[in-house]
């Protein structure tokens, strides 16, 4: 069995693994992080969605053996204490219903703001489209996402 | 036969079994307490500190710690509704509690200690909320007594709030956790002698409350049913047999053993014919280290099947002929004058066939569970609406009594149905008895679309006869789908009076003649129940056949509506039944009665607040429907803009709601929210086919729901002000949404639509 070392949320872990098993099943299984979830295996609804490199990546379809020296994020290590800003702002506008996709939807909306602080509302719903929600969270989450670009990062995210 | 989920009678034990609470009950509860109480007796227990801890626990669902913490149990599943929030919620504004040193703490499956934990149907706020205000209203009553009697003042004059009982006169405070100890040493009072809260005292009912799960979601930590772990426990992915009630021929696991992590293989039988909502489809299950050496197994097993009767099944065949049969008498269920004459005698008559597919339910967390059978005893942890029929389901299929099955609800990655079914749960129970370690099921989303419990494949006829006067006289509705019955008794060939209590039978305008046909239609697949069930065609054919009538009609259709609601009145159906009585959700007509005044209400809001009439740019419009399921009043505007590619956006969507009183109401909006998405993928994207036998669909490329920017814009949600008994709100959004937006789409081009889901290329 191949070892790798995987660098994810600042810390370096050793892991043995076939060469071609996702990164996601590398998190949830064999290191029990496990807020990075399962939804399609196919990169097709987003909700494994990790950084790699401050880019979002869907887990699911990256194999182990493909991330290298790469900085892997989880939702473990988005913030220490889970106030992100936009942590903060899917409380102050009680985004989730189920909540299943949500880790997913703010790991991908993080790497959305790091690339482009001050997004479009067109540019916000390309850059999520890859991530479903089927309770039906998009325009929350929209809000949520509207409300920590540039220039109201500070005030009214924080209100909670 | 099983009583079926959305018909379910209500229990009328309730009351009586939540006050049944026992020492040893309570400390059955893991988490709880280190020790527990008997009724109204103060126990002590310790705390983590070690500080020694007196509790009052007047009811099952409550316990009110020395320390001030207050515990309230959750007997319900969450899904996404927001009712591990709203329900104890109700406990705690009843009590007058500080709702932050509130703790929730999830029950497992125990109808005799609970009540019914069947969560679907909509109606967990309906069932729960008096009980809910009951268990509060206990505790307080016996707060106030204890201070009443420390003050030497009448209780009368004691109030509770804020986690303190006070005495305005005074001005005097005691904290209830101060008076726990006095408190528990007092009879509890029954229900009767219970006096509840005036409305305007509620200082959480009728607001909004954020979800209790939201840090843990928002962070990560929240557990749903994938997350549950168990040590030394290993990973089922399971090669299904495609064909329902198909069985193995033979098969060979040898290259699956090959694959580094992956330990057997092992076969399940399946239900075969009826293919039921209780047990597994025929499967050969590969068992792993991890996830990905089960995937990767599962993809070298070779199985040959015995595909059985079904694979010779094509749904495009059978809505073909459906279609054949709405032609010919069907078997009368509701009727009301004399449909031929008025037929005869009409000046206008319009006539449509209405198809819609199968809907697979797709929640983004697939099924799975996690159980440990270990010496002729079995515990699952499992993302289940159904607690309690999924431990019956298992101490059957494993052949011991239920009380050696404990049953840990955990959080639900999306429910809207496929989670009450048992099916992954037995498959993990069954292999862990095989194996002989802890299992996970995990199905993958190939297996969740693919195998699911669809709702219904459909085809409605509407008849609809406009007289002399220009009066709608008579309505014809012919209905035939593949009943969720016929998934239990293959015999069944008709909906039920429960599928059509749907939106069907209960249909609500003064229409001089009403004639309600089914015809047969066989099931091959395993059908169920998706959120608002056979509502969501039912409300289809109808919403949009009244927009047709009041096009005929030359009425504005929200003033067509209106007229044929009728006069304000209570309406029952039931002597119009031709078998049976109308089955009202479960309740009794006369609590719950069909109140045309209500209705009418709920449409006059939403015309008004989506401003109808007004004029929108070419391309735009708007669309009306209304629709009252599962007691709860729903009236619907959505906007539509077509594009000169016949692209559809939605850029806003009205609704006005009555649900009688509002617990939640930033959760009752969320619904709303959330039900107007669902209802988008079911219009405009939603079709599950089968060929063969198979179902032709596989993951989110070819089974597609709504991404964000495809979503309706802006969802408006107007809430009735009512003092009424509340009523769900989860499945209501769902029905009136697709005619409206139906009806939308006519308006801005011209098309009116037949089929679902909407294809205005064609």
């Amino acid at each position: 069995m191949p070892k790798y070392s995987i660098h994810i949320n600042g810390k370096v872990h050793d892991v043995d693994a076939l060469e071609d098993m996702p990164l996601l099943w590398v998190l949830r299984d064999i290191l029990g992080m496990k807020g990075t979830k399962f939804g399609c295996g196919k990169a097709l609804c987003g909700a494994c969605t990790v950084h790699l490199d401050d880019t979002a990546v869907r887990s699911c379809s990256v194999p182990v053996s493909a991330v290298g020296q790469g900085k892997v994020t989880t939702i473990e290590g988005l913030s220490e204490e889970g106030d992100h800003p936009l942590q903060q702002a899917w409380k102050k506008y009680i985004v989730p219903q189920c909540g299943y996709c949500q880790t997913g939807q703010i790991m991908n909306a993080a790497a959305l703001l790091k690339g482009n602080p001050a997004p479009s509302e067109a540019q916000i719903e390309q850059a999520m489209q890859g991530n479903l929600c089927r309770c039906g969270t998009y325009n929350r989450i929209k809000q949520a996402i509207q409300s920590v670009t540039a220039g109201k990062l500070d005030n009214s995210a924080k209100e909670n | 036969m099983k009583t079926l989920s959305p018909f379910h009678k209500k229990d009328k034990d309730v009351t009586a079994a939540i006050f049944r609470a026992s020492r040893r009950d309570f400390l059955k509860v893991g988490g709880l307490l280190t020790g527990g109480l008997v009724l109204g007796v103060s126990f002590f227990s310790c705390n983590e500190k070690g500080k020694k801890l007196a509790s009052l626990a007047p009811n099952v669902y409550l316990t009110i710690n020395s320390d001030g913490e207050i515990v309230i149990i959750a007997h319900r599943s969450e899904m996404g509704t927001g009712i591990r929030t709203s329900l104890p919620l109700i406990v705690a504004d009843e009590l007058g509690a500080d709702w932050s040193k509130v703790r929730i703490v999830q029950a497992e499956a125990d109808e005799k200690k609970y009540g019914n934990q069947n969560t679907d149907g909509s109606f967990s706020v309906r069932m729960f909320y008096k009980p809910m205000r009951e268990a509060g209203a206990t505790a307080r009553l016996l707060l106030m007594q204890a201070a009443a009697a420390q003050w030497k003042v009448p209780v009368e004059e004691c109030d509770t709030e804020n986690s303190q009982v006070i005495h305005k006169a005074s001005s005097k405070t005691i904290a209830f956790g101060d008076l726990v100890e006095a408190a528990a040493k007092l009879p509890v009072p029954t229900p009767a002698q219970l006096k509840l809260k005036d409305r305007s005292q509620f200082k959480k009912i009728g607001h909004d409350t954020p979800i209790v799960d939201l840090h843990d979601i928002v962070t990560g930590k929240a557990v749903f049913g994938m997350d549950a772990v168990a040590d030394n426990m290993k990973i089922a992915v399971i090669k299904h047999c495609p064909v329902v009630g198909g069985n193995i021929k033979s098969f060979d696991g040898a290259k699956a053993l090959a694959v580094p992590g992956v330990l057997k293989v092992i076969p399940i039988k399946g239900a075969g014919i009826p293919p039921t909502l209780s047990k597994p489809i025929s499967g050969v299950a590969v068992i792993a280290e991890n996830t990905w050496a089960a995937i990767k197994g599962r993809d070298l097993l070779q199985v040959e099947w015995d595909l059985g009767p079904n694979a010779t099944y094509n749904s495009a065949k059978q809505l073909e002929e459906l279609e054949q049969a709405m032609h010919k008498e069907g078997t009368v269920r509701r009727n009301r004058g004399d449909f031929k004459k008025v037929h005869a005698g009409a000046k206008t008559v319009i006539d449509h066939v209405y198809t819609a597919p199968y809907l697979a339910h797709a929640t983004i967390e697939p099924p799975n569970a996690l159980a440990v059978v270990k010496d002729g005893s079995c515990e699952i942890w499992a993302p289940t609406q159904n607690p309690q029929g999924a431990r019956d389901s298992v101490a059957k299929a494993l052949g011991i009594d239920a009380a050696k099955v404990k049953v840990n609800v955990t959080l639900l990655g999306g429910g809207f149905g496929r989670k009450s079914k048992p099916d992954f749960i037995l498959e993990a129970a069954l292999l862990s008895k095989e194996a002989g370690f802890p299992i996970k099921v995990q199905w993958t989303r190939e297996d969740d679309i693919k195998h699911d419990y669809y709702n219904a494949l459909s085809v409605q006829r509407v008849v609809a006869t406009i007289d002399q006067d220009n009066k709608l006289s008579g309505w014809n509705h012919h209905i035939a789908y593949p009943s969720i019955d016929a998934t239990e008794d293959a015999s069944v060939l008709q909906a039920s009076d429960g599928e059509l209590g749907l939106g069907a039978t209960d249909f609500p305008y003064d229409v001089p003649s009403i004639r309600i046909e089914t015809h047969d239609a066989k099931s091959h697949m395993r059908v169920g129940w998706l959120r608002s069930v056979l509502n969501i065609p039912q409300a289809f054919a109808i919403g949009t056949m009244m927009d047709e009538i009041a096009e005929a009609r030359k009425l504005d259709p929200i003033a067509n509506s209106l007229e044929l609601l009728g006069p304000d009145r209570h309406i029952t159906f039931n002597e119009e039944m031709v078998k049976g009585t109308y089955p009202n959700y479960g309740e009794d007509i006369a609590n719950y009665p069909w109140d045309t005044g209500r209705m009418k209400r709920v449409i006059e809001r939403v015309a008004k607040e989506a401003g109808w009439g007004k004029q929108l740019p070419q391309g735009s419009a708007l669309g009306f429907a209304a629709h009252k399921s599962f007691l709860t009043y729903v009236a619907c505007i959505v906007e539509v803009r077509v594009d000169n590619n016949k692209q559809i956006s939605i850029p806003n969507v009205y609704y006005a709601v009555d649900c009688g009183t509002a617990v939640n109401t930033d959760r009752i909006r969320s619904q709303f929210e959330g039900g107007a998405q669902f209802a988008t993928s079911i219009a405009l994207k939603n079709e599950i086919t089968v060929k063969n036998g198979e179902v032709e669909q596989n993951n989110f490329d070819s089974y597609q729901i709504i991404r964000m920017p495809e979503a309706p814009k802006h969802i408006h949600v107007f809430i009735a002000d009512s003092a009424d008994k509340p009523t769900g709100v989860g499945e209501p959004p769902v029905p009136p949404f697709t005619p409206a937006l139906c009806n939308a789409v006519y308006a801005a081009t011209g098309k009116r639509i037949y089929k679902l889901p909407v294809d205005l290329k064609v």
